[in-house]
């Protein structure tokens, strides 16, 4: 290991993903994620990589597309209005099963809103942004070196599940600037995606987890369309072949949530009141927790590393665990992941809600103060 | 080592960012954990500024300040707004050209003439912010000052390393230890 650099998160997510193979960046530089693209442009060409500035993001997430087609491990970034315009092409990727990895470093909205405040208002875009039933992974980093490695992360798992992976950052986590320990690139498991060999296979024929084999390009040719389509890639408007489609779509991703999934856990062990938290409100959750520990209240953590797809299964181990008797869900907009949390809890406890939509970030005190509040 | 939470403040463009960038990177030099973050408009130029360091022996969790220890205003607006519901024992650092407002009455206050010498002394207004560094650092004992500089020398553009070495050393001047 190398000694402690200081690094900001946007950086961080750039050497992440560099070390992850990321040799492709497109896209269109917007507020607060402006240094993703500007430390791309800089360290691409260093490593043999491409860095275009599109026109907009709609092209960006297109040219994402093009290049991951090629091989190319590729990647964008963006912020709320950039993100709502990248995602008729994200569906596109869905369904053409492209790996690709997509940043979204959420800013206060809706619209422009405020450009340089924190938010987590993009969590249910991320889920639900593009139209049509369709898989996601989303991924939430709450440190300088969670950039690092959750961005390396992404793409293994976009190249593992040919899909797109949605690192979903936000203002807190992507300005900040702290200390981070880049290990070797040898010490960094990179995963490819896997590879048709034997010429029999159809291009969209997937293996026992649901994922097709990737036919390299310019080796013989195949159809991609976003159409709904059979193993050939041609189009087909049967019913048949598209519901097995759309259920492989959505099962490669739900079949495999054990392997996608990651959360932390902290003091849940005697807690009654566990926050639940993601991204940058971790930093905040966690000073609280760990106050409101030493002045006596068994209070835990609960945060979901993945946040689509939402670890649905140990929510519930949790919530229906005699101990706990509150959970508060503390969150940069007007309440998403609560309603998650609402739906999955159901009567086992109490949901309480700390929500901010003022540009500023939720502070250890007022979790604090929730902590306290009589049940 | 008690935990110290900067604020840095001025007008957009003084280069205060750029300020606790290298007091971040200076106590990470110098074996402390340390956050730094900022806040501003949109404006490329202009508007108040803010931006932060948290220094700490210990892990740091929430990454902006509560209570500020220190709190550096480069401008009348920012000095007003800031110095507003400051602890006691918090240590203020003006600019020397800044009227010092009431609620600063009883407070421990240093006037320190930071642009006036980046502008008169270094010859350069631009090098405010390294001349705050130095001063900043003198005051609060952060690290030796070869450490201070190796930060600014990682972080300044190639071609000024002359200009921002002699702001550094002005800065130190301005503040004894």
């Amino acid at each position: 290991m190398s000694k402690k650099v200081l690094m900001q998160g946007n950086e961080a997510v750039v050497e992440g993903a560099i070390a992850a193979g990321m040799r492709f960046y497109a896209g269109y530089p917007i507020t607060p994620s402006t240094e993703i693209a500007e430390q791309s442009s800089v360290r691409l060409p260093q490593v043999g990589g491409t860095f275009i500035q599109m026109e907009d993001e709609i092209s960006s997430m297109a040219a994402v597309i093009g290049a991951a087609v090629t091989g190319a491990k590729a990647m964008t970034a963006t912020s709320g209005p950039g993100f709502s315009l990248k995602q008729e092409n994200i569906g596109y990727a869905c369904i053409t099963e492209i790996p690709c990895v997509i940043v979204d470093v959420q800013r206060s909205g809706p619209s422009t809103g405020l450009p340089t405040s924190p938010s987590q208002g993009d969590v249910m875009q991320a889920r639900w942004g593009t139209h049509g039933d369709h898989p996601v992974i989303a991924i939430s980093p709450a440190s300088v070196s969670e950039c690092y490695f959750l961005a390396i992360r992404c793409f293994n798992l976009s190249e593992k599940y040919r899909t797109p992976v949605i690192l979903l950052m936000d203002e807190i986590v992507g300005h900040l600037r702290e200390g981070v320990e880049i290990p070797d690139h040898l010490d960094i498991e990179v995963v490819d995606r896997r590879l048709h060999t034997d010429k029999g296979h159809m291009p969209y024929e997937a293996d026992e987890k649901g994922v097709p084999g990737w036919h390299l390009c310019g080796i013989g040719r195949y159809n991609i369309t976003g159409l709904s389509h059979d193993v050939s890639g041609f189009p087909t408007n049967s019913n048949e072949v598209t519901d097995k489609l759309v259920r492989r779509l959505m099962g490669k991703i739900q079949n495999n949530a054990d392997d996608i999934i990651e959360v932390q856990e902290e003091y849940l062990d005697d807690a009654e009141t566990v926050v639940l938290c993601y991204g940058g409100t971790t930093r905040a959750a966690m000073s609280a927790v760990l106050e409101a520990r030493a002045a006596g209240y068994k209070v835990g953590m609960f945060r979901p590393i993945t946040v689509w797809p939402f670890p649905e299964k140990r929510l519930k181990e949790i919530s229906s665990g005699k101990k706990v008797k509150r959970i508060i869900v503390a969150e940069h907009n007007f309440g998403q992941i609560v309603l998650e949390a609402e739906r999955i809890v159901k009567n086992d406890c109490k949901i309480d809600f700390i929500g901010k939509v003022d540009g500023t970030v939720i502070t250890p005190g007022e979790i604090l103060e929730k902590i306290k509040e009589a049940e | 080592m008690a935990k110290m939470e900067l604020r840095l403040t001025g007008s957009g463009g003084q280069g205060v960012i750029l300020a606790t960038i290298i007091l971040a990177e200076a106590a990470l030099s110098g074996g402390k954990n340390a956050v730094q973050s900022q806040s501003y408009g949109p404006e490329a130029r202009g508007g108040m500024c803010k931006a932060e360091v948290i220094v700490s022996d210990e892990q740091i969790w929430f990454t902006k300040v509560q209570k500020p220890t220190f709190l550096l205003a480069l401008t009348q607006d920012s000095l007003e707004k800031y110095s507003k519901g400051l602890d006691r024992d918090c240590l203020v650092m003006a600019d020397s050209s800044l009227d010092l407002p009431e609620s600063l009455k009883g407070m421990k206050v240093l006037q320190v003439p930071i642009l006036e010498t980046a502008r008169d002394v270094v010859g350069k207004s631009f090098t405010a912010n390294i001349v705050a560094v130095a001063a900043i650092n003198s005051a609060l004992c952060l690290v030796p000052f070869e450490v201070l500089k190796e930060s600014v020398m990682h972080r300044i553009p190639k071609g000024t390393e002359a200009i921002n070495l002699k702001a550094l050393e002005e800065g130190a001047k301005l503040v004894r230890s």
